[in-house]
């Protein structure tokens, strides 16, 4: 298949996507789960998209994921809650230091900004240490970086651990999607870059990528620092879906749940990233929800255990089912694309043909 | 004609705590030549290459590459009481010069690994055109945007003449992995060339290689310096191929070099002998 | 004398939250020691711990309770890593790094299913959570035995591993497990007694813990868990000494800077000194240097 047949379908398909979800809006009530889900589902996917790149591409092992997304989130409130609605957000202090507000995408993208600053500087020293010891020394980072927005003392640029709120957010689920999509979008372009090579070379043998000229400090330090701008960036929608946000929702354990989905997805895959976002958020809180309910019966049987909080007991079985038993994820490392799609279909076609007695169409 | 030097060792001591792995090792290597480096087990080969290629910082010493001084170091810090080398000031003073591996390949000396180290999770191809990077001019922004693309073109076209002259072009995209391994050998000289070396260094190129193998990478050997102008400096047990291929020969006992000549006065000089018969008695 | 009934409780708590802290902490630095594996699970077993005193006081008297969920967190300990990680013993460590993770999820939710996310009441602990005096600050009497009773048992354990068979097993493994395992060493059952030991360290810092905090949640775990392995580097990973002495200076460090006023940042000092003592010296106080073998 050409290059250019290839991005045809690959523009075709995305046209497709957006306006069937644009459909969607239009017929289904707009408080449906499937809403949640799309919009959830975009942003993790980023988010996790951007985990990848580090943890799967780059095979950097980073649990600072949330603390990005902390700065990204703050940064946009930060910046465009409205003025005239400062003084209730920040009533404790006195309507905060900052009294202006910057358009959304700007904000977007200066949360992208602050987390690449942060990441730059956590990166210097961080960055050479090996495996487990950068996992716990990024946890470490963003449990600090968590604990410092919480601070009184910033309380007039931060809130303090305090809610922000009243900053604009999006309705429709288009929103996400097409920001998150030009977000992967770069993602995937630099990935199939010499660059990217470059940080797979770093993945498999960090010793022979170095005798082949490869700056490891260097290669190493764009991969953190654009993983977490990408982090930023998805913390700021985050912020935009939830409509508030607080230093606290900001946990190791989102962390976990973001290298969970990555995991699912298959470490070195950013379509199964993207899959598995969506097919997480759908099992945590939609597809599963039946099992919060106490009063199930099936007939006349009443489903015992049945009560809050046993959908999450059943999803984590599920995600420990998936970890042990198909660890290489739904995609393992290879990519969702048209090609890959319409060349399994042509093998069988061909083996079809092939057993007729024509020849294959190779 | 006048020899040309590209590669010369200094008073190079490795000393790991109060180990001494390469001890006061001096050699040079001429433009065009073929040096080999052998050597009982243990006697500090792959160190003095992890010196020369940067992976370690020798303790001291100096290293020149083509007259210029690019590697040299002087005993520091707890080095300083325990050092047990040859020459413990003479670097002394001078600015301590330690260079990381991608610097020095950089500057024109590929090498590789005695237990090969490719790129598992990549194929051949792949292989070859990471060793590009290196030579790009490309930033992180114009390779994302794709403004980079005659040169991108230009490495994969120099990638595939690359395969084509080695003989990859059948296995261009299998996993490097999955390749049988004297083809994983050629495919690391491969991928050092790449880059484009003036000196190539191979650290047991014939390791775990049959009679016949051995043979053919001796040809090979010989033909890629010629094809490639390159100078080669190598480290190998298999006698065969060293005594057929090398200009000259170091032989390093116990860190030291205790000898240096043509593989005829190699083969008759009685410490070499020594050496090698009085290693194996002791075992 | 005033300066000292001032600012002695913060010290007398430090001692004891890094008694505590030393006990999870062992648990993490014998379980890397042999299988390079962060088990980030181990802070939810010592809140599980927690939770079944808390049930379990409801139906029996607790002289029984606490010998039963010792004997309970053990098994579950034991089963974790029989279930979770023995299969992934060939996997690369990353795998089984995150399957930690995994397990960590799961016991936060069933706890979170069985609490319904209310924090539990720990029962109060006759004599131990007795108040005292000590130079006119008081404490809880806990807080005196915890260091006391922590040596006891890093005492203990440090003869089991010198002086028994299956502690120069212990050691063995650790020190290269695939060659132990071809000397003949049943590396899963010193795996599992590992696992074994550092439960039953867990279970009783668990009783010592949440005396002194009222309250058990769900992710009750996961910040003493974190300070502990964070400890356990601090010391030298893998060394058992290293781990303790680690655990006592964060949990002394800790309690002067909440007597200081800085509560806020208690918990991210312990991450910034984890930080500092990589950066300075990776392996820790007492670790050995590992080098790459290129």
């Amino acid at each position: 298949m050409s290059i250019k047949k290839k991005a045809m379908w690959n523009v075709g398909l995305i046209a497709a996507l957006l306006g069937l979800l644009f459909l969607l809006e239009q017929v289904l009530p707009s408080g449906s789960m499937l809403f949640t889900v799309l919009k959830k589902g975009a942003i993790y996917a980023l988010v996790a998209v951007s985990m990848n790149l580090l943890n799967g591409f780059t095979g950097l092992f980073s649990l600072g994921q949330a603390g990005f997304m902390l700065l990204g989130a703050y940064t946009y409130a930060i910046l465009t809650i409205p003025v005239e609605s400062r003084h209730s957000v920040y009533q404790y202090f006195d309507g905060g230091i900052v009294q202006f507000a910057i358009p959304v995408p700007l904000a977007l993208i200066a949360g992208g900004i602050v987390a690449a600053v942060f990441a730059y500087l956590i990166g210097l020293p961080v960055l050479r240490l090996k495996s487990d010891y950068l996992a716990i020394a990024t946890l470490g980072f963003a449990e600090i970086i968590r604990a410092v927005f919480q601070w009184d003392k910033l309380g007039p640029l931060t809130n303090g651990s305090n809610l922000l709120r009243n900053f604009p957010s999006f309705r429709s689920v288009l929103y996400p999607f097409i920001v998150s999509g030009i977000c992967i979008a770069l993602i995937v372009m630099l990935i199939n870059s010499t660059y990217g090579r470059a940080f797979k070379a770093i993945r498999d043998d960090e010793v022979a990528a170095e005798a082949m000229g490869i700056n490891l400090a260097h290669h190493k330090r764009l991969a953190f620092v654009i993983s977490s701008f990408f982090a930023g960036i998805s913390g700021g929608l985050l912020a935009m879906y939830q409509t508030t946000i607080q230093a606290s929702m900001f946990k190791s354990a989102m962390t976990y749940e973001i290298l969970l989905i990555v995991v699912i997805g298959g470490i070195g895959s950013v379509t199964g990233s993207c899959i598995s976002s969506f097919l997480f958020i759908a099992c945590s809180e939609w597809w599963l929800r039946f099992l919060d309910n106490e009063n199930l019966y099936i007939g006349s049987f009443h489903v015992p255990f049945l009560r809050p909080g046993f959908r999450k007991v059943v999803f984590a079985v599920v995600i420990m089912m998936m970890v042990l038993f198909y660890r290489k994820g739904i995609m393992g490392t290879k990519e969702f694309s048209v090609e890959g799609v319409s060349g399994f279909f042509q093998k069988k076609l061909g083996r079809k043909k092939a057993a007729k007695g024509g020849a294959s169409h190779e | 004609m006048s020899r040309e030097n590209v590669l010369k060792v200094e008073n190079v001591t490795m000393q790991f705590g109060g180990v001494v792995a390469v001890d006061n090792m001096n050699l040079e290597v001429d433009k065009g030549e073929i040096v080999s480096l052998i050597g009982p087990n243990g006697a500090g080969k792959t160190t003095a290459f992890n010196v020369i290629t940067g992976v370690y910082a020798p303790t001291n010493g100096a290293v020149y590459f083509k007259g210029n001084k690019i590697i040299q170091n002087h005993p520091q810090g707890k080095m300083k009481k325990l050092y047990q080398g040859e020459n413990p000031v003479m670097y002394t003073g001078h600015h301590a010069l330690v260079p990381t591996p991608d610097k020095i390949t950089g500057m024109g000396i590929a090498r590789t690994f005695q237990n090969i180290r490719l790129f598992k999770s990549q194929t051949v191809f792949e292989n070859i055109l990471i060793a590009k990077h290196m030579l790009r001019t490309s930033n992180i922004f114009t390779a994302t945007f794709r403004l980079n693309a005659k040169e991108e073109a230009k490495m994969r076209a120099e990638s595939e003449e690359l395969l084509r002259l080695m003989e990859l072009e059948d296995v261009r995209n299998e996993l490097a992995s999955s390749l049988p391994y004297g083809k994983q050998r050629h495919l690391e000289i491969a991928r050092a060339l790449a880059t484009k070396p003036e000196l190539l260094l191979l650290d047991e190129p014939a390791a775990g290689m049959n009679p016949q193998e051995t043979l053919e990478l001796t040809q090979f050997i010989g033909r890629i310096r010629d094809e490639f102008g390159l100078t080669i400096f190598m480290i190998e047990h298999h006698m065969d191929l060293v005594m057929e291929i090398s200009d000259r020969i170091y032989v390093l006992d116990f860190g030291k070099p205790i000898a240096e000549g043509t593989p005829e006065e190699i083969r008759s000089n009685p410490r070499v002998i020594e050496a090698y018969l009085g290693g194996a008695q002791d075992e | 004398m005033d300066w000292i009934s001032r600012n002695l409780p913060y010290l007398m708590a430090g001692i004891s939250v890094g008694g505590q802290y030393a006990l999870i902490a062992i648990g993490y630095t014998m379980v890397y020691g042999i299988l390079r594996l962060i088990n980030f699970a181990h802070g939810d077993i010592f809140m599980v711990a927690g939770l079944i005193v808390v049930y379990a006081t409801t139906a029996m008297p607790i002289y029984i309770a606490i010998p039963l969920m010792i004997a309970a967190t053990v098994f579950l300990g034991f089963m974790v890593e029989r279930v979770a990680y023995k299969p992934l013993r060939d996997a690369p460590r990353m795998s089984i790094m995150i399957s930690a993770i995994g397990v960590s999820y799961l016991l936060q939710n069933l706890a979170l299913y069985v609490t319904g996310g209310l924090s539990q009441q720990y029962p109060a602990i006759p004599w131990i959570s007795d108040t005292v005096t000590v130079l006119g600050a008081t404490t809880k009497r806990v807080t005196l035995i915890t260091p006391v009773l922590t040596l006891v048992l890093v005492v203990a354990l440090v003869f089991l591993i010198k002086k028994t068979k299956i502690g120069m097993a212990m050691r063995a493994a650790s020190r290269d497990f695939e060659t132990s395992q071809l000397m003949g060493i049943k590396i899963n059952s010193v795996v599992s007694m590992t696992f074994i030991i550092g439960t039953f360290l867990a279970a009783i810092g668990s009783i010592l813990f949440f005396t002194n905090y009222t309250g058990v949640t769900p992710t009750a775990g996961a910040m003493p868990g974190l300070k502990a392995f964070v400890a356990a580097v601090f010391g030298g990973i893998g060394s058992i000494p290293g781990a303790v002495i680690g655990a006592f200076i964060i949990g002394i460090c800790e309690n002067i800077i909440k007597g200081l006023g800085w509560t806020t940042f208690s918990d991210a000092f312990t991450f910034a000194l984890l930080i500092v003592i990589l950066i300075a010296k990776p392996t820790g106080l007492f670790g050995e240097k590992v080098t790459d073998k290129v």
